[in-house]
């Protein structure tokens, strides 16, 4: 895949109260944004555990957004706050296992800001465009010499069964 | 030797176990030993036919039994080489049970942690770079060599290190770094009797660390994270609540709590509970309440000042068994492996 026509997966959790439905008003208000992100509609952005960032990402998504209520705006009063530590915790974590700190993105967005909304989308799939494919999987490849190597050992050890037997 | 199993002896062949050791420390073996007298039970109830650290044996008499031949196998370090990857796959075949022992089969431990290099970048260190190595002709580790004979092969060194469950099926999990004595027992004991959980699960318990620790809990507000030299914590008051990262509610119980007994901060050896499926994902989940801010940027400072190796305090046994498994490769993003290296001497 060239750079040119490279189309970010990016896995977005939307809180059901705020930006689930600021994305819904993009929606009905005919915003146009980038049709990147696979929207998962969670009850609160406290509710994301680092689990599904990470799973996201180690699934071949190449960046996450996860959305909620403006500070102190949260329906379940604290949550949010919750899920901001969170993502302090895990972008620390990911810089430090080479994940680059554009690709996952804490965003707030009221029910009312469907513009909002859909400008954060755009920016989000605009730099991790500039990135470039995450592949993570392909981290895990093995070295070529792998089966080869596999099979000498195999060869080698019926080599001196035969002497011995 | 007890009554009971001697006399089983004399009817029927005893069950055949073996104990093999792929990449690990050999603390596993110690702590199987560690189960004192009751080694005489084994040895009475199981054939020991292949265990490298504490007796002779060879892989061709393994070779040559039939499959599923071995009642049970317990197999403890990471896969980190092809000879390793190989063992791991004979074992499986000539084992009905197979029980990945102990941190590294189970989730990587510490050799995982190599994960966040690849080979070239791990033997660049190991024969270029440390400051007790004088290699000026570049002398690397060789995967062939010629001899009259033909060609004989050493086994090439992975980039990633694997579990043993990345490499092969493994019918039960038996965690802690290394698994304690008791533990162990416990878990010889329910094969014996044939009492075994479900296939695919830990043998162990369900609950953290916490619950066996008898430190005093009151409310975990943490406004500055502590290194362990920092302070000499209050031997009372839960280890976390004094700034310490300590990974007791986020680790599986079974050890009693044995390093918060003796002022020391869990590291988190003995892995995740049931049902988590990244450890340090858990671990940061928990911690995230237990900071006293805000404030964006009070955070970050929090975490930055407070937690200066998050993989190392996160993922310290587990890096290879984690959702993300390694860092990214030095290639860079989706560049697969490093080509074998062609160094000769």
């Amino acid at each position: 895949m060239t750079e040119t026509n490279f189309e970010p997966k990016i896995v977005g959790f939307l809180c059901n109260w705020c930006s689930y439905r600021a994305a819904d008003l993009a929606g009905s208000a005919r915003i146009a944004h980038a049709p990147n992100v696979r929207i998962i509609r969670v009850m609160c952005s406290g509710r994301v555990d680092p689990t599904f960032v990470l799973k996201a990402l180690s699934l071949g998504a190449d960046g996450v957004m996860i959305a909620g209520c403006h500070p102190g705006e949260c329906h379940y009063v604290e949550q949010n706050y919750k899920a901001m530590r969170r993502y302090h915790l895990l972008k620390h974590t990911l810089l430090a296992m080479g994940v680059e700190p554009d690709r996952v993105r804490l965003v707030w967005a009221s029910a009312a800001e469907g513009q909002q909304l859909a400008e954060a989308v755009d920016s989000l799939v605009a730099d991790v465009k500039k990135l470039g494919p995450l592949g993570w999987s392909q981290n895990w490849e093995e070295n070529g010499e792998r089966l080869q190597a596999l099979e000498h050992i195999i060869n080698e050890h019926a080599e001196a069964m035969e002497v011995h037997s | 030797m007890s009554k009971n199993a001697g006399s089983a002896t004399a009817t029927a062949p005893k069950p055949k176990l073996a104990i093999y050791w792929a990449a690990s420390c050999g603390g596993c073996e110690i702590s199987i030993l560690g189960i004192d007298t009751k080694i005489l039970d084994v040895a009475a109830a199981f054939e020991l036919v292949l265990c490298p650290c504490i007796m002779d044996g060879k892989v061709r008499d393994i070779e040559k039994l039939d499959d599923g031949a071995i009642a049970v196998c317990l197999f403890n370090g990471s896969i980190r080489n092809s000879e390793q990857e190989y063992m791991a796959q004979l074992l499986r075949r000539k084992s009905k049970v197979l029980v990945a022992f102990g941190s590294c089969a189970h989730e990587g431990c510490i050799p995982g942690l190599a994960n966040l290099h690849d080979r070239e970048e791990i033997f660049t260190n190991s024969y270029q770079e440390t400051a007790s190595t004088e290699n000026p002709n570049k002398v690397w580790p060789q995967t062939a060599t010629q001899v009259p004979e033909g060609t004989l092969h050493l086994p090439v060194f992975y980039d990633t290190v694997k579990t043993l469950d990345q490499t092969v099926a493994v019918d039960y999990y038996l965690p802690g770094c290394p698994p304690e004595s008791p533990r162990i027992w416990e878990a010889i004991q329910a094969i014996l009797s044939g009492q075994l959980p479900p296939a695919g699960s830990v043998i162990g318990s369900d609950t953290t660390v916490c619950d066996e620790c008898g430190r005093k809990r009151n409310v975990k507000k943490i406004r500055e994270f502590k290194r362990t030299w920092e302070i000499i914590p209050d031997p009372e008051i839960c280890l976390l609540e004094q700034g310490l990262l300590c990974c007791g509610l986020a680790t599986r119980a079974g050890c009693g709590a044995l390093c918060p007994q003796v002022n020391s901060p869990c590291i988190g050896c003995y892995g995740p509970n049931n049902d988590v499926q990244d450890y340090g994902a858990r671990f940061m989940s928990a911690l995230a309440s237990v900071i006293d801010s805000d404030n964006p940027k009070e955070i970050d400072q929090i975490i930055r000042d407070g937690i200066p190796d998050p993989v190392g305090s996160f993922y310290r046994f587990c890096l290879a068994g984690s959702l993300l498994r390694r860092g990214k490769r030095s290639a860079g993003n989706g560049q697969g492996a490093t080509k074998q290296h062609q160094h000769v001497s």
